[in-house]
């Protein structure tokens, strides 16, 4: 099971980034719980400066607009 | 930067556009791009696309006075006067608008918050202000994001008047209206725009900086611990960059080529009906309280640079002072209220105003100096 966050204040981009992990995981037939996180403070905890973000088993993989498909399967494959 | 994707309801118009846009800007409502098939495939689509808007753009008005004079319509009238201008400005900004998109797309892949942060951290006041209204201009980077660089800057040892010369220089010099005053109102004026827009970020963030108002952030700012991220590099190829910059063109023009066409639907009844008179009295340059009128009612508003280009294109053509229309425009982009709400999140409302007040007298200032420089 991977531990998926998307951080970001809850706009457009950070929504359809979080529906695209959702159906890429479908897809490739991978459990994933996908979290979003809202509170600016704890983003900030997270290091990044640009959202939405992408944070996979506590590891932040994106930052800054919404991820390439092919970029997700590369997350939920590793 | 660009107003969009914010969480409340959005005033008027907007998109991540111009502004911000791209691939990179968070915000689009673009669908994922699909994975490309081949590498060569954007290299190709580029250089076809770009044969065929060179072969284009310079038939563009011969074009629109063709269907005009096919038209049942007396080209002199008001209906063919704002006809033409329609017919020649919509085909004619949307080329443009593609071509200024694609290469901010492009070119803002080499470019991101990250090393931007990163280049700022430790920076001195002074260079520091100039650096950062230049990466500013360069970054990808939309108001969705505003409160995360907010935090990511200062915590990360930015200086809070250097970072607002960031958070000032990236709206208020935008490249969709740099690219379209360049093609619809002189490269002069352009340049000129550049020069001063980006003065106004480096003084009023240094101004800002001086006046020592860290305390005036909301109090929960100062608490946060920023964390480290190191995102996995990625080497980006040549055709990753040109798809990038296809995809802000998909993203970017599918949201605002409604409120193009609107811009200059409005441009065109000026340009038809408006009494040439009665402009010059009201925004000509002797009338001398029209600059601080135009900043006053900008601030609040926005729109999109490709919304307010074709109306100030129509202003200019019927006699209003240059200074006094960039002045609006300036205003109308670069300060708005959906911006000043998501900052309320970590600026107290003190600060906003200074911050408002500060960047408003300068764009007053731009606007008097245009209308001396361009009389």
């Amino acid at each position: 099971m991977k531990d998926i966050k998307v951080l970001g204040s809850g706009c457009k981009t950070c929504q359809l980034t979080a529906d695209l992990l959702k159906s890429e995981a479908e897809k490739l037939g991978v459990p994933v719980t996908v979290e979003k996180i809202t509170d600016y403070a704890v983003i900030a905890g997270y290091g990044i400066a640009a959202t939405p973000g992408v944070v996979v088993d506590g590891k932040v993989v994106h930052a800054g607009g919404l991820p390439k498909a092919a970029d997700v399967d590369g997350w939920l494959r590793a | 930067m660009s107003a969009c994707c914010t969480e409340e309801a959005r005033p008027a118009v907007s998109g991540c556009n111009e502004a911000t846009p791209g691939v990179a800007c968070g915000c689009g409502n673009a669908e994922p791009v699909p994975i490309v098939a081949s590498p060569v495939r954007p290299l190709i689509a580029t250089t076809l696309g770009a044969i065929v808007w060179v072969a284009v753009y310079p038939w563009l008005e011969t074009l629109a006075e063709w269907i005009v004079a096919q038209l049942p319509i007396d080209r002199q009238s008001h209906l063919g006067d704002a006809l033409a201008f329609v017919l020649y400005d919509l085909p004619k900004v949307m080329m443009l608008l593609v071509a200024i998109v694609f290469a901010t797309g492009f070119l803002r892949s080499y470019f991101s918050v990250e090393n931007t942060r990163r280049l700022l951290a430790g920076k001195r006041e002074g260079i520091g202000n100039v650096a950062a209204a230049t990466l500013g201009v360069a970054t990808p980077f939309c108001s969705c994001s505003a409160v995360p660089l907010f935090l990511g800057f200062v915590s990360a040892g930015v200086p809070l008047g250097v970072t607002f010369s960031f958070l000032i220089a990236a709206p208020m010099v935008n490249e969709v209206a740099l690219g379209l005053l360049f093609a619809l109102v002189g490269w002069q004026v352009a340049l000129t725009y550049l020069a001063f827009g980006l003065t106004i970020a480096i003084l009023s963030g240094l101004i800002l900086g001086q006046l020592r108002l860290e305390g005036w952030l909301q109090p929960w700012v100062r608490d946060v611990r920023m964390g480290v991220a190191v995102l996995p590099g990625r080497r980006l190829t040549l055709s990753d960059r040109l798809e990038a910059g296809w995809s802000s063109v998909r993203e970017i023009v599918a949201k605002v080529w409604l409120w193009v066409a609107l811009g200059i639907g409005v441009g065109a009844l000026i340009h038809g009906y408006a009494p040439t008179e009665l402009l010059v009295a009201i925004m000509g340059k002797d009338a001398w309280w029209s600059v601080p009128a135009a900043v006053v009612i900008g601030i609040p508003m926005y729109a999109g640079a490709s919304t307010i280009l074709p109306i100030i294109e129509a202003l200019i053509a019927k006699g209003a002072a240059l200074g006094t229309v960039l002045a609006f425009m300036m205003a109308v982009i670069a300060l708005s209220l959906p911006e000043m709400i998501i900052l309320k999140k970590v600026l107290t409302v003190k600060l906003i105003a200074v911050f408002v007040g500060i960047v408003g007298l300068g764009i007053l200032a731009v606007g008097y100096l245009f209308n001396l420089l361009f009389a």
